[in-house]
C-alpha cells in the first residue's frame, strides 16, 4: 500500500499498514548507509529545509545526511540565527520559506501543534521532527526499526517505558505505535509525570497500554526497556524532588535490569544523562542498542523524505 | 483496466531451450567464467539470472555468482509517477570492481530501465565490461541500448504489453503477449 499522504505529523494518524511499509521501505536504505558511495540519485533537484527552533544534534544531522545521501539539497535553520530572534511569527516564517519553494520543510519546535499549523500553509511536505509534548514521529519509527532488528517483530513483545511521560513525545509517539503493531506497552515513573487516563485518551486496544506501580513492576519479564530522558528544561513544575533521588528510585540500573528477560536490550532516544536515568554500565553495556537506534535513524529518515518528497514539485 | 491475451509467444519448454542457447553464448563469450557475475533486474531478471547460472553449472560444472539490483531509486520517472514506487534491496555478491557483470532482464523495451542499472553499477564499482541478456527485446528503445544475449526478438505495437511469467511470481510459466481492452 502506499502513503497517500502531504506531510507526516504523528504517528497517531498512521495506521498499521503505514506503519510497515516506512519500516520496509527504511530496510533497504539501511543497506545504503552501508555502501562505499553512499548516495542515491532519487531526490536530485529536491529541496529539504530543516527548521529547526529547538535544540539538536542527532535529527537535525540524521535528517541532513537522509536528505544528502538521497541527493537532495538540504538547508538547516535554527530559531538562534533566524529572523525568529527578530520576533517574525512562525506562520510568516513558513510563509517566506513556502515562497522559495522547497520539496519538504522538517520542523521541530516546542509548541505541540506548530507543525500541523505549518503544513496547513504550506505546499511542502511537513515533517514533525518533535513538536512540544506531542508527538516525535521519525524517534518511534526508528524506535520500532530498532527493536524489529534484535526482536524480529513487534507483535507480543513487552515493552516497559520509564521516566518522564507526561512530557515526552518519543513516549506518545512510541506508544502509539507500539500499541498498533501489536506490542504490550507498560509506563513507570514518578506519579507526577504519569498522565493517568492515557489509556483513555490514546487509540490502543484494549490491555495493550497499563501504568505499573512501580519501576520494577515494569521491568519484570520486559523484552523491550525504553528509557526516556529527564527533560531538564521542562522540569519548573517541581515534579520529582531532585536529581538524586530520581535516579536512587527510577535509574535503570544493572540491578534493576535483571529483573527484565535475559535478552532484553535498552533503548534511550537521547542525549543521555549519565546516572541520572541510566547508568554509564548499561548505556554502554552489551544490550544497550542506543547507537544502533541512531544509526537507523538516517534510514528511517530517509525513507520518510523518499515516500513524502519523491514525487511532482510541491 | 482489463487485458485480453493475443497470443503466447513461448511455452515453458521454449523458454527453457532459449535460456540453455543463452547460457552457451554467455560461456563462449567469457572464456573466464569465474570473473563473471550474472544480475538480475528485480524483480523478473532475479529468477532468470539464477537460470542462466543453473544451465551453466550443468553445462560447464561451472558455478557462476548472482546478484540482484532493484534500479527503483535510479528511475528517471520517479517524480512523474504517481505513487511511490516500492523499494526492494540491491544485492551484489562483494566487490564488483574488475568484473564481467551480465544484466539480465525479462523484457528490453525503451532501455530505461537498463540505463538506471548501469549508473547504479557505477555506484558500486568499476566493472571491466557490462553486457546485457533479455528474454525478449521488443523494440520501441528510446536510449541507444542493445543488449548482448537475446532469446527473441519480437516486433510489436506500442498498444502491446509483454508479459513474462515465472513461477516465483505467477501461477504458470510462459511469455504472451497481451492488449489492454
Amino acid at each position: 500500500m502506499p502513503l497517500h499522504r502531504k506531510d507526516l505529523l504523528g504517528i497517531a494518524e498512521l495506521n498499521a499498514g503505514e506503519i510497515e511499509l516506512i519500516l520496509e521501505t527504511a530496510e533497504t536504505f539501511r543497506d545504503i548507509n552501508t555502501r562505499q558511495i553512499k548516495k542515491v540519485p532519487t531526490l536530485r533537484g529536491k529541496t529539504v529545509i530543516n527548521l529547526f527552533f529547538e535544540a539538536s544534534t542527532r535529527t537535525r544531522t540524521s535528517f541532513e545526511i537522509a536528505a544528502k545521501r538521497l541527493s537532495a539539497d538540504a538547508i538547516n535553520i535554527s530559531a538562534s540565527t533566524s529572523s525568529v530572534v527578530k520576533g517574525e511569527t512562525l506562520v510568516d516564517t513558513a510563509l517566506n520559506l513556502q515562497a522559495m519553494a522547497p520539496d519538504a520543510i522538517v520542523i521541530r519546535h516546542s509548541s505541540s501543534g506548530a507543525p500541523a499549523r505549518v503544513a496547513a500553509i504550506a505546499r511542502a511536505a511537513v515533517i514533525n521532527a518533535g513538536d512540544g509534548t506531542h508527538e516525535h514521529p521519525t524517534q518511534a519509527l526508528l524506535d520500532a526499526l530498532t527493536i524489529r532488528h534484535h526482536k524480529r517483530q513487534l507483535g507480543g513483545l513487552k515493552v516497559a517505558i520509564i521516566g518522564d511521560i507526561l512530557h515526552s513525545r518519543v513516549a506518545r509517539s512510541n506508544i502509539h505505535l507500539l500499541t498498533r503493531l501489536g506490542a504490550e506497552v507498560v509506563l513507570a515513573g514518578p506519579r507526577t509525570l504519569l498522565p493517568f487516563g492515557l489509556e483513555k485518551v490514546i487509540d490502543a486496544r484494549p490491555g495493550s497500554l497499563r501504568f505499573a506501580a512501580s519501576i520494577e513492576e515494569a521491568l519484570r519479564g520486559a523484552d523491550v526497556v525504553m528509557t526516556l530522558r529527564i527533560q531538564l528544561e521542562r522540569q519548573s513544575g517541581g515534579f520529582f524532588p531532585t536529581l538524586r533521588e530520581y535516579s536512587t528510585q527510577f535509574g535503570l540500573n544493572r540491578r534493576r535490569l535483571e529483573l527484565a528477560k535475559p535478552d532484553a536490550i535498552v533503548l534511550h532516544p537521547g542525549p543521555i544523562n549519565r546516572g541520572v536515568e541510566i547508568d554509564s554500565d548499561v548505556a554502554d553495556g552489551t544490550t544497550s542498542v542506543i547507537l544502533d537506534q541512531v544509526e537507523n535513524g538516517v534510514a528511517v529518515r530517509m525513507a520518510i523524505l523518499y515516500l513524502l518528497a519523491g514525487g511532482e514539485s510541491a | 483496466m482489463h487485458f485480453i491475451e493475443k497470443f503466447r509467444l513461448m511455452t515453458a519448454a521454449d523458454m527453457n531451450r532459449v535460456l540453455l542457447r543463452m547460457a552457451s553464448q554467455i560461456v563462449e563469450n567469457n572464456p573466464d567464467l569465474s570473473n563473471v557475475i550474472l544480475v538480475g533486474i528485480r524483480r523478473r531478471g532475479v529468477p532468470l539470472a539464477t537460470r542462466l547460472a543453473q544451465k551453466i553449472l550443468e553445462m560447464d560444472q561451472v558455478t557462476v555468482t548472482t546478484g540482484a539490483l532493484d534500479i527503483t531509486l535510479y528511475r528517471d520517472d520517479l517524480s512523474t509517477v504517481g505513487d511511490r514506487p516500492v523499494v526492494n534491496r540491491t544485492e551484489l555478491p562483494g566487490n564488483i570492481t574488475d568484473k564481467t557483470i551480465i544484466l539480465v532482464d525479462d523484457v528490453l523495451y525503451t532501455g530505461r530501465t537498463v540505463r538506471a542499472a548501469l549508473d547504479e553499477l557505477i555506484d558500486f564499482g568499476r566493472p571491466h565490461r557490462v553486457q546485457l541478456a533479455v528474454l525478449v527485446d521488443r523494440g520501441w528503445r528510446e536510449l541507444p541500448i542493445q543488449a548482448d544475449y537475446v532469446g527473441k526478438i519480437l516486433p510489436t505495437s506500442e498498444r502491446e504489453i509483454v508479459k513474462v511469467m515465472l513461477p516465483e511470481f505467477d501461477e504458470t510459466e510462459q511469455v504472451i503477449v497481451v492488449e489492454p481492452q
